[in-house]
């Protein structure tokens, strides 16, 4: 067999090679063979070989209802179950998380001029952002000014909002014991000082553990495929991605837009398996982005680092930023994020 | 047809040669740097190489190790490691290649998933080492685990004086 032949075909059939094709003489060949079979033969499974086509909802969510987050930038963060959290005490979490933002905004932490001291805290739950029955129900805390005058409306203007929400958390709910309720993804829209004194509140309350949620350029550009797979009735967006190109002195980004329907024709060409997405896929509608790149520009994409996605149904940075833009697909994203929220914190 | 065979050329007395398979020069050099100031008894010579095959224009000597790197934060680098393994022959893979994972600290910026590079380090039955070569405290324990490998590659294949000498140093 002619060892040129050997190397160009597939891994699996070079490995079938016997040693006695060499002339050096079989026995230390042999035994380095048998070492090499008898180290671990685990094969990693790959961390999502199918996934659930996000256009699925479990339940019926009332646009009406959750239109207020969509069209809003999200920072996420990831965080660890709560304990002893009762959804039966929410007006006495507003209380006590209004007492503790007033007292921490006294003591001259996050002064800010010209900042009002009349806020209100309301908690509230929002039914229907869940996967399965056995995910915890979301709930949202938002920190309204007060307004001075009685003639106004009593709801002020809303300063800081932020939710909590678990969708298809299973593996999460499996492993932890009733006293907990696992909510893993957390959502926040607002001043980053509000965030801190809302996240300090919550630490010390549930013993819990806020960090943020950080997307690398693997998980955009599953995003990215997942997206664009998503049949829409009308596109409000162009899909757009961002890499960031290391060199030095300062990092080049290099922005990319294409249609969306143009993007979807792509994804449908590689697209093989109806309802499920896998990493091949995946791989190859990004390769087809790059290598059109390439062949105009002359530079490699792949080199660089993703950065950002954006496309009709939600847009995604790096930095752990989100913005949801179609309620169809709201739980889909919400899902794949609670799932890198739940990986993170594992 | 430009395949790497192990046994092309002949071996020098008391040297070693090391070929490091990879994009990201900058790393690479400091790698190298660091790998030849340990010290060995016997000469090491390290080559670097963006991709296989290697061009016509150079003729390097018998190579003891290929070292290819993959930077989990670059898709480019898998696929060039991809495209240059075809380009090494089969017997090569039997202790005289080793693969090089660099960036999995920094996992906000990783292009490629860990177990795209365990299945292709795998699929060729070699050994993986993990580092992170932007950190420079790294460096030192890196070349050590590469020159270790080396030795053990150099001691199983016959006619191979620099090995012993490699150990002792």
């Amino acid at each position: 067999m002619d060892s040129y032949d050997a190397s160009e075909s597939t891994p699996r059939q070079s490995t079938s090679l016997r040693p006695e094709d060499y002339f050096i003489g079989a026995t230390f060949l042999q035994k380095r063979l048998e070492s090499v079979r008898k180290q671990t033969s685990f094969i990693p499974t790959p961390p999502r070989r199918k996934i659930p086509h996000c256009s699925q909802l479990q339940e019926d969510v009332d646009p009406q209802k959750v239109a207020f987050l969509l069209h809003k930038q999200w920072t996420l963060y990831s965080l660890t179950p709560l304990y002893k959290f009762s959804y039966s005490n929410l007006k006495e979490y507003s209380r006590l998380l209004n007492a503790f933002i007033v007292a921490e905004k006294q003591k001259g932490l996050a002064v800010e001029v010209g900042e009002d001291f009349n806020v209100k805290v309301i908690f509230s739950t929002v039914l229907g952002i869940k996967g399965t029955q056995r995910d915890p129900e979301a709930f949202l805390v938002q920190i309204l000014s007060k307004s001075q005058l009685p003639s106004e409306n009593r709801e002020g203007k809303v300063l800081w909002t932020g939710w909590f929400c678990c969708i298809f958390g299973d593996s999460l709910l499996e492993t932890v014991s009733e006293d907990f309720t696992c909510l893993p993804l957390f959502l926040a829209n607002g001043a980053e000082s509000n965030t801190a004194i809302i996240g300090t509140w919550f630490q010390k309350t549930f013993d819990c553990y806020f960090s943020p949620l950080a997307i690398n350029a693997f998980n955009l550009s599953w995003m990215a495929a997942m997206w664009t797979a998503c049949k829409m009735d009308h596109y409000v967006a162009t899909t757009e991605f961002l890499w960031s190109v290391p060199c030095s002195p300062q990092s080049l980004d290099i922005s990319y837009a294409i249609h969306p329907e143009d993007a979807k024709a792509i994804w449908d060409s590689v697209h093989k398996t109806p309802g499920e997405v896998t990493q091949e896929e995946v791989d190859l509608f990004m390769d087809c982005l790059y290598s059109h790149f390439h062949r105009h520009f002359k530079i490699h994409l792949s080199a660089t680092r993703l950065v950002r996605v954006s496309t009709s149904v939600a847009s995604a940075h790096t930095d752990g930023k989100i913005k949801i833009l179609c309620h169809k697909y709201l739980i889909g994203v919400l899902a794949h994020l609670t799932e890198l929220a739940i990986f993170q914190i594992e | 047809m430009s395949v790497l065979r192990p046994l092309d050329k002949l071996p020098s007395l008391n040297t070693a040669t090391i070929l490091l398979v990879g994009t990201e020069d900058a790393l690479l050099q400091q790698l190298v740097d660091s790998m030849l100031k340990e010290d060995c008894t016997s000469e090491l010579k390290v080559h670097l190489a963006k991709s296989l095959p290697l061009p016509s224009s150079v003729n390097p000597p018998r190579i003891d190790l290929i070292v290819f790197v993959v930077n989990l934060h670059s898709k480019y680098s898998l696929q060039n490691t991809e495209e240059s393994l075809h380009h090494v022959d089969a017997s090569f893979f039997l202790g005289k290649v080793c693969f090089l994972a660099t960036g999995a600290g920094r996992e906000s910026h990783c292009s490629i998933h860990q177990h795209t590079v365990v299945k292709l380090v795998h699929t060729y039955q070699s050994p993986l080492l993990y580092c992170d070569l932007e950190v420079p405290c790294s460096w030192v324990p890196t070349s050590l685990s590469l020159l270790t490998w080396l030795a053990q590659g150099l001691s199983e294949w016959p006619g191979s004086q620099a090995s012993a000498a490699l150990t002792d140093g």
